[in-house]
């Protein structure tokens, strides 16, 4: 008796194991991402010509970029340096040797009438994308990221009756990165893209700015009863906005789930979403694709990658957000979440580490960076790089709470200060407002002292066994210290006299 | 020595007049300027430009006139209409690109020229099948070529306009592409010297792409000395505009076969070289004349020395189909740029997009081109690729891999380039089938990246040129050079004239 073995490969035997995320009525939510980041190469991936942004049209495009006859393309080894990096950050295997291969279709803003892209031999094969969605740690693993030149643009509002073409754009280097459909829900899709955001902007290899396009994420999503076969898919195009991207998938979803249930079948289709009605509507549908002709390009050899260009990449590659999180861990013993937060960018990464180094005081420094600086830096809208209290002042301040020179309170008093200017010298501002604690014994006694027998009720009330008492004379204490004593001691003192 | 003797002279000895200062450069583009007016009917020119050649000239007698001495110097040349200029207009032979004017100059363009390059001066541009396309001329846009030999005759393709040019002796050399013989073919159709030297020996920067993983420019010239003085400035690594582009560097082919010959002494200067005969360029598909000639030839190599040993490429017949899947398959999405909306001819009146797509393509495409395109698109297509293009990319690993066994056996491989002398104008104009057939002993070379050559090797029916086929091992340029030149220091069929001209 023979049986049929399942294919390799197949959709189950990929998901075997993971779990089913939340269900929306009923129905399973599966994700897939491919995302198209810029990268921060000075020229083209295929000529010399500028990629800088905003510059006037087709100012920034060579004779390769307007595909003159006779032109040709040549590799920007900086672009590959960029996938290389890329695949190391996500544990990839960098392809020893991948092909550049001709995705052929007619369009005013695509000059040689094909893309060079990667099709069948990527850069970039596997690799995983790994973070926190809440406390729940998530692996989303990827199909592959290749190396492809981004197209010129159509511009249709400025002619009348006419389109104009900009071809500054065209050539653009970009590294497509394709996921397995791993996603469960539009919150996990999110985190991952996020993650994803953070990677490739904390490597370098891509500026990370949404607006202007140089990262665009395309989200394929479907649904399907849990346990039944994969639904049909419809690719949501140019999510530029992790707020958008969240709003798309969740009305995608929705909107598939409703057909579903009026008995309506998904049609595979490409489909935009409207950030003003907050919907997606269809652009094509697989009736429509094109036959794109791939085949590879003979203008461009298969690009070889050494093992030794890959080591050397390795060697010189500043430390991971993953790895730099695990260090914080074990070296600082931060909790994850701390240590998830404070490398979310390599910025304030780094300005977390010179405060604890100048505090030794890690778990406070982390308070502080994740709190209050970063409330303050939130409210005027500002990167870490432009905080008005350097790393030295904050780990000074967190000094001087350490060792009980000023309260908590006192010290949110003194980074005011800093951060207004009104002192740049942590000593200097405490003294200057009075706010070190009281550090005499002797006088902080004489002064329980006079508030315990101004408030002979409370002490009854305390040895009947009253804890809000107890916190009433505390709060007594300091009031008439005016808040120089420090509370652990005046705890300490009450409890010794009352005890 | 008076002007009117110019026109007969080679490169080698233009140069060395120009060097000695016995004539200007003017007065040799002048002169052959001259000619080309007064041969116009031949249709070898698409463009001519008496002021700007004459600048050129200048500058060049400006170099000579500072003392520089470089091989090529002043001598004038004309380039096949696929290579770009800034100078000249570049239409590929194409109505696709009437009028174009290139911003750039391909590098072989440049190497060659006198602004930056070896100081030759341009004379204009030569007429070629529409993007290279034909083995008869005959797929011009503008006009056919005429035979110098026989103006009711074809003078071959692609290069039609090149071979016809130098034949007449209208330039004392020109450039020409070949991708599946176009510069062999038309040298051998017109009694002249031409090499295809191996893929990427020369830059591809500035070719209009026909087929780019078979294009290569290459020289034509009446002799092997001519063509090594040329290709010795054309060849050589452009790595920052043609990534398949050799990373070797050029030879000074033409100093080492002058010393090569100097060496040699007595009767026998090719003692020790083995020629191989592939059995399959010597069947019953090579008509008498072309096989009786290209044998006598044969014969001439023996007496300097040579050995003859029989060879097999056993798939030359699968080259043509091999052939005729991949070039038009790369020229698909080659000529995919001509779409009228950057530059070249856009339809003058249309619908929508697609609308002027079509009728900007359909109109301004000949119907040689038409028909690869279709060819090609149609191999590429979903569910055809692995059956056409896949496994015409495996024949041709085939291919390559039974020209290594053969050169086991042998330094040099030789036989026809052509099945047939020269043939009257449109007598195979609507037969496709019968070009390509016709191909047969070019395309296995080009599909291998072999370097191969034609030699004029006598005459055959009605008295039109035969040429002989040269095929060397990968970078063996200066060898086939070499051999040749004996031949010719031996013979004199590269010195034979048509009459009339």
């Amino acid at each position: 008796m023979s049986q049929t073995p399942p294919p390799v490969n197949s959709f189950a035997q990929m998901q075997a194991g993971r779990p089913t995320g939340p269900l929306v009525q009923g129905y399973e939510v599966i994700i897939g991402f491919e995302t198209h980041t810029q990268l921060t190469t000075q020229s083209k991936i295929f000529s010399r010509a500028s990629t800088a942004f905003g510059a006037e049209p087709n100012t920034q495009a060579s004779a390769v970029d307007f595909a003159l006859p006779g032109a040709l393309p040549v590799m920007n080894k900086g672009a590959v340096q960029r996938a290389i990096e890329f695949g190391l950050a996500v544990n990839a295997h960098i392809a020893e040797s991948s092909v550049f291969a001709r995705k052929n279709y007619f369009y005013p803003d695509l000059p040689k009438g094909y893309q060079i892209s990667q099709f069948e031999i990527p850069v970039v094969q596997g690799g995983t994308v790994e973070f926190f969605l809440g406390d729940e740690k998530k692996a989303v693993r990827l199909v592959r990221a290749h190396l492809e030149e981004d197209a010129g643009k159509s511009l249709h509002e400025d002619f009348i009756g006419m389109s104009g073409i900009d071809l500054n754009r065209a050539g653009t280097p970009l590294l497509e990165i394709v996921t397995e459909p791993d996603m469960r829900s539009s919150a996990e899709a999110v985190a991952y893209a996020k993650e994803l955001h953070k990677i490739v902007t904390w490597i370098g290899i891509c500026d990370g700015n949404m607006q202007e396009g140089s990262f665009r994420c395309d989200a394929n999503v479907s649904v399907r009863k849990p346990g039944a076969e994969l639904g049909t898919r419809r690719e949501i195009k140019n999510l530029n906005s992790f707020k958008f991207m969240q709003q798309a998938i969740d009305y995608e979803v929705r909107w598939q789930i409703e057909q579903l249930e009026d008995g309506h079948a998904i049609q595979q289709a490409t489909v935009l979403f409207d950030p003003d009605t907050g919907e997606t509507r269809s652009m094509r549908t697989k009736e429509d694709a094109a036959d794109y002709r791939y085949f590879p390009d003979p203008d461009l050899p298969p690009l070889v990658i050494s093992r030794e260009w890959v080591e050397k990449t390795r060697a010189e590659m500043s430390e991971l957000p993953r790895v730099m999180a695990q260090r914080f861990v074990s070296d600082y013993s931060l909790p994850e979440y701390d240590a998830g937060q404070l490398t979310q960018s390599k910025a304030v990464a780094a300005y977390f580490e010179a405060v604890a180094a100048a505090s030794q005081q890690p778990k406070l420094a982390s308070n502080w960076v994740m709190g209050e600086l970063s409330r303050r830096l939130n409210t005027e809208d500002k990167g870490i790089e432009l905080s008005a209290v350097s790393a030295r002042q904050l780990g000074q301040l967190i000094s001087r709470i350490a060792d009980g020179t000023i309260s908590n309170n006192a010290a949110r008093q003194v980074f005011d200060a800093l951060w207004t200017g009104e002192g740049s010298d942590v000593d200097a501002i405490i003294e200057a407002k009075g706010l070190k604690q009281m550090s005499d014994t002797g006088e902080l006694e004489k002064i329980i002292d006079d508030v315990l027998a101004a408030n002979a009720k409370n002490v009854d009330e305390v040895r009947a066994g009253n804890a809000k008492a107890f916190n009433a004379l505390v709060g007594q204490t300091m009031k008439a210290t005016k808040g120089k004593a420090n509370p652990a001691q005046v705890n300490e003192l009450l409890k010794k006299k009352l005890g | 020595m008076s002007h009117t003797d110019l026109h007969d002279l080679s490169v080698a000895q233009l140069a060395a007049k120009l060097a000695a200062r016995e004539v200007s450069s003017v007065e040799v583009t002048q002169h052959f300027l001259g000619r080309i007016r007064q041969h116009d009917s031949l249709g070898a020119f698409l463009a001519t430009d008496a002021e700007i050649s004459l600048a050129q000239a200048r500058a060049a007698d400006a170099r000579l006139a500072a003392g520089e001495r470089t091989p090529l110097l002043g001598v004038p040349l004309a380039h096949k209409d696929i290579f770009v200029t800034r100078d000249f207009p570049t239409t590929a032979g194409s109505k696709m690109l009437e009028n174009y004017r290139s911003p750039f100059d391909a590098t072989v363009v440049a190497r060659l020229g006198v602004s930056s390059g070896a100081g030759m001066v341009s004379l204009g541009k030569l007429n070629c099948d529409e993007f290279a396309m034909g083995s008869g001329n005959d797929n011009s846009a503008w006009k056919p070529v005429q035979n110098p030999w026989d103006t009711t005759r074809v003078p071959g393709g692609s290069s039609g306009g090149s071979a016809a040019a130098v034949a007449a002796r209208l330039v004392p050399a020109a450039t020409g592409t070949d991708t599946g013989g176009s510069i062999r073919q038309p040298a051998a159709l017109t009694g002249i010297t031409g090499i295809k030297p191996t893929y990427g020996r020369c830059s591809r920067y500035g070719m209009v792409a026909f087929a780019s993983s078979l294009d290569q420019a290459g020289p034509m010239a009446r002799s092997a000395l001519d063509c090594a003085l040329l290709l010795s400035s054309m060849a050589g690594p452009d790595p920052d505009r043609d990534s398949t582009s050799l990373d070797l560097p050029a030879l000074d082919y033409a100093t080492d076969l002058i010393a090569a010959s100097a060496a040699t002494t007595g009767t026998t200067p090719l003692k020790g070289l083995k020629i191989g005969l592939p059995t399959q360029f010597f069947g019953a598909g090579c008509s008498a004349d072309v096989l009786k000639t290209v044998r006598g030839a044969l014969a001439e190599f023996e007496k300097l020395g040579a050995t003859l040993v029989d060879v097999s490429l056993p798939l030359t017949e699968l080259s043509i189909p091999v052939y005729y899947v991949i070039a038009p398959a790369e020229a698909s999405s080659n000529l995919s740029r001509f779409d009228g909306v950057r530059y070249g001819h856009r339809a003058a009146a249309y619908t929508d997009l697609t609308d002027m797509y079509k009728k900007s393509r359909s109109e301004g495409f000949g119907d040689e081109v038409t028909r690869r395109i279709m060819i090609g698109t149609y191999v590429l297509s979903h569910g055809y690729y692995d059956a056409y293009y896949l496994k015409a990319q495996k024949i041709r690993r085939l291919i390559a891999e039974d020209f290594q066994k053969a050169f086991a056996q042998c330094d040099i491989i030789a036989g026809p380039v052509s099945p047939t002398v020269a043939w009257k104008i449109g007598e195979k104009s609507d037969d496709p089938v019968a070009n390509y057939l016709a191909d047969i002993y070019t395309l296995s070379s080009s599909l291998a990246g072999l370097p191969g050559m034609s030699v004029p090797a006598g005459f055959g029916e009605g008295g039109m040129p035969v040429g002989l086929q040269l095929i060397g091992n990968y970078f063996k340029e200066a060898q086939l050079l070499g051999t040749a030149h004996q031949f010719q220091l031996a013979t004199d069929w590269h010195l034979r004239r048509p009459t009339g001209i």
